[in-house]
């Protein structure tokens, strides 16, 4: 598919001497992981609809060291953190918004303390914003009516309070939101959080995953949403140990409110 | 007029009293052995947690029925406490019931008492059958075997008898009885004991009034040795809790110095250290035993009253690994224990037992299945954090003894040489756009 996306880096704001409204920092899945790019250019997609001065950082964005960190290695967090922070402050970047509630936690969270203050959005809440500020339109389009059940990222809702937003997005596609019987702040973690995702399970009589995806799929939807890269390659692959991937889809909150205006 | 059981009385009270005090500066002087923290930021915000979560018991009724059941108790507890006081201040004075002059108020009081006194037990054989007979899964792990079970039996037990031992004081009481007022329910218990002479009804009257009393010092001081302690430690506990937004890991202030310093092009690498820093020892990363915590990690394992919601909600104990976060509380305050017998047995001063918290109590497999995903935290009904202590011990192991898992060590790896936890190209990054 050859399309034409506008992804300025900051290093060309820079150049010409301007400053964007937001800079969208990727993230490492975003920016490697195949099924998370998708994501990705989803969203970017969608900041260019609404004509959002946006750039990223690219070669010159870090791994944030949450994995490290969360793996108990302060060492190598700070150093990532720190090197991340010099180049924020050196662009002099204000608001921030991620598509990856990992990054969004972290720069949010714990940069603060290490001297990066940042304005930091998840992307489902600068969405939100978006819609809002009628920047953005969005329409049920093909989800109309479709059961849509949403995974709760840990580090987007219990981690930091943020419930509302994607649920908000997904009613305004005039979808059916349905809920499993843990979600919100009893949701239950996808298995990939702190460090788990780069690592094989302990020993159990389950993966935390498929555990998830019974859970969501007691609520016979057509669409598990997530809101994170990590999330939506734990559903996915959940999804695939039950034999669902033929009837039941995985998508992001960016992709369902891009794939419902066709873009 | 005989003073004798004045003084027994006395005695009792002083005895139990002293004994409790005891403990509980063994309790403090425990919980001081964690590191020191700020925590004195933010105080109206940490009055109003407290009054919410452990007054207004707000995090119990998440769980709407052990919530509802608990709140009966608890109140129980503490408005039948008024009562405590009567009874002490008769034993030290030899009066007998010496707010009885309040009158009606006075029987509406000891009414309220009666009623809850009921529900109570109504209330705690409830919970003696989800323990034993419905036996509810959280009540069952593995670490819920031996002690932990007959502690929590043994406090069922025992409500049970301060109970039965309140309603049949009242019950035999024949000069309550004939005031008619606030025997609410004891009036349909007294005609049990109609057909006994006055003097054996005065007789059972003393002894469930003083069984009552001694009960209750007994009650007090078994606390110190039970899951228990929360009826006390649950309001610091919860006015200490944190405050910060759960994602948010607090940042090991030794580190920012050294990467400070790493950074620091300025910086002599080879300069002479600072006077009198030569001896200095290194400070130890993370924690490998419970004097590495801090002291509200071990405020919260003593806190901790196991009852399992956080391991009930845990991603990782759900799908049957090892990790429990109520044994991990649960292990802290057992070291914390065992350390602190040790400091008492060698004369205030801690003795290398060759044990420690990681390896002899907590495993690396443990530590290991978490996910971070705050849902202990987000269960426990009084703001107790295991995951801070899995993540303290996770740093040992790393920056201590570099043991972390092969994967998790090329992940890291991966990370510092190409910025990303793959081995992909840190100069590839932007590749997605023209993909």
């Amino acid at each position: 598919m050859s399309e034409q996306l506008n992804v300025p880096t900051m290093a060309e704001y820079m150049t010409q001497g301007k400053q964007p409204e937001v800079l969208f920092w990727v993230g490492c899945a975003g920016s490697f992981d195949d099924r998370a790019k998708k994501i990705t250019k989803a969203f970017v997609r969608l900041l260019n609809k609404a004509n959002v001065e946006f750039a990223v950082l690219g070669t010159e964005e870090s791994c944030t060291g949450d994995p490290a960190k969360r793996s108990g290695n302060e060492f190598l967090f700070q150093m990532q953190a720190v090197t991340n922070i010099e180049v924020l402050n050196a662009y002099e970047i204000k608001t921030i918004v991620t598509a990856c509630p990992h990054c969004f936690n972290t720069i949010k969270n714990e940069y603060p303390g290490l001297g990066g203050n940042y304005n930091v959005m998840h992307h489902t809440q600068f969405l939100k914003n978006l819609l809002n500020d009628g920047r953005l339109t969005v329409e049920g389009g093909q989800f109309k009516g479709k059961r849509i059940t949403f995974h709760d990222p840990c580090y987007l809702g219990r981690a930091n309070d943020v419930y509302e937003a994607p649920r908000d997005l997904i009613r305004k596609l005039d979808a059916e939101l349905v809920e499993m019987k843990s979600c919100k702040s009893r949701g239950l973690c996808c298995g990939a959080g702190g460090a788990q995702m780069f690592k094989e399970p302990e020993k159990g009589n389950k993966d935390v995953n498929v555990e998830r995806t019974e859970q969501a799929l007691e609520t016979k939807p057509e669409i598990i949403a997530a809101g994170c890269p990590f999330c939506n390659t734990m559903m996915t692959d959940g999804v695939k140990a039950k034999e669902r991937e033929s009837d039941i889809e995985v998508m992001d909150i960016a992709e369902l409110i891009a794939n419902a205006q066709d873009l | 007029m005989s003073y004798l059981p004045q003084i027994l009385f006395a005695i009792a009270l002083i005895a139990g009293i002293g004994y409790f005090t005891r403990n509980v500066k063994k309790l403090i002087r425990n919980i001081k052995l964690g590191k020191d923290i700020d925590v004195s930021d933010n105080t109206s915000l940490r009055w109003k947690n407290m009054s919410m979560i452990a007054l207004g018991q707000s995090k119990m009724v998440k769980r709407p029925i052990a919530g509802i059941l608990h709140i009966i108790v608890y109140l129980g507890f503490v408005i039948i406490n008024i009562e405590v006081l009567e009874i002490i201040i008769d034993g030290l004075t030899g009066k007998h019931r010496i707010f009885s002059s309040l009158g009606s108020i006075y029987g509406f009081l000891i009414g309220t008492f009666e009623i809850l006194a009921v529900l109570v037990l109504i209330t705690v054989i409830i919970f003696w059958l989800r323990r034993n007979v419905i036996k509810l899964k959280r009540f069952l792990s593995s670490e819920m075997k031996g002690w932990p079970k007959s502690d929590g039996n043994i406090i069922l037990y025992f409500e049970v008898v301060l109970m039965c031992l309140f309603l049949t004081m009242n019950a035999t009481d024949l000069k309550f009885q004939a005031m008619d007022s606030g025997n609410i329910i004891s009036q349909f218990i007294a005609p049990w004991f109609s057909n006994l002479p006055e003097s054996t009804l005065h007789l059972i009257e003393r002894t469930t009034w003083w069984l009552h009393i001694l009960g209750i010092l007994v009650f007090l001081n078994y606390l110190y040795f039970s899951k228990h302690l929360h009826i006390l430690l649950a309001f610091p506990n919860t006015y200490y809790g944190k405050l910060t937004p759960k994602g948010q890991f607090n940042n090991l202030e030794a580190v920012t110095k050294e990467v400070k310093m790493m950074m620091d092009p300025n910086i002599d690498p080879f300069a002479a250290a600072p006077e009198g820093a030569e001896d200095a020892v290194p400070e130890k990363f993370g924690a490998s035993d419970v004097q590495d915590l801090s002291w509200v990690n071990l405020l919260n394992a003593y806190t901790c009253t196991e009852c399992g919601r956080c391991t009930s909600e845990c991603p990782a104990n759900q799908t049957g690994k090892k990790l429990s976060p109520r044994k991990i509380m649960m292990d802290t305050r057992d070291r914390l224990e065992e350390v602190g017998k040790n400091i008492d047995a060698n004369n205030g001063e801690f003795k290398d037992d060759g044990k420690q918290l990681l390896g002899d109590y907590i495993t690396n497999e443990e530590l290991w299945a978490c996910t971070s995903c705050n849902a202990c935290v987000e269960a426990c009904p009084v703001s107790i954090d295991p995951l801070n202590i899995i993540m303290q011990m996770r740093q040992y192991l790393v920056m201590e003894q570099s043991a972390a898992p092969t994967e998790l060590n090329n992940m890291m790896t991966n990370i510092e040489n190409n910025g990303a936890p793959w081995p992909y190209n840190q100069m590839d990054r932007l590749n997605w756009k023209n993909e």
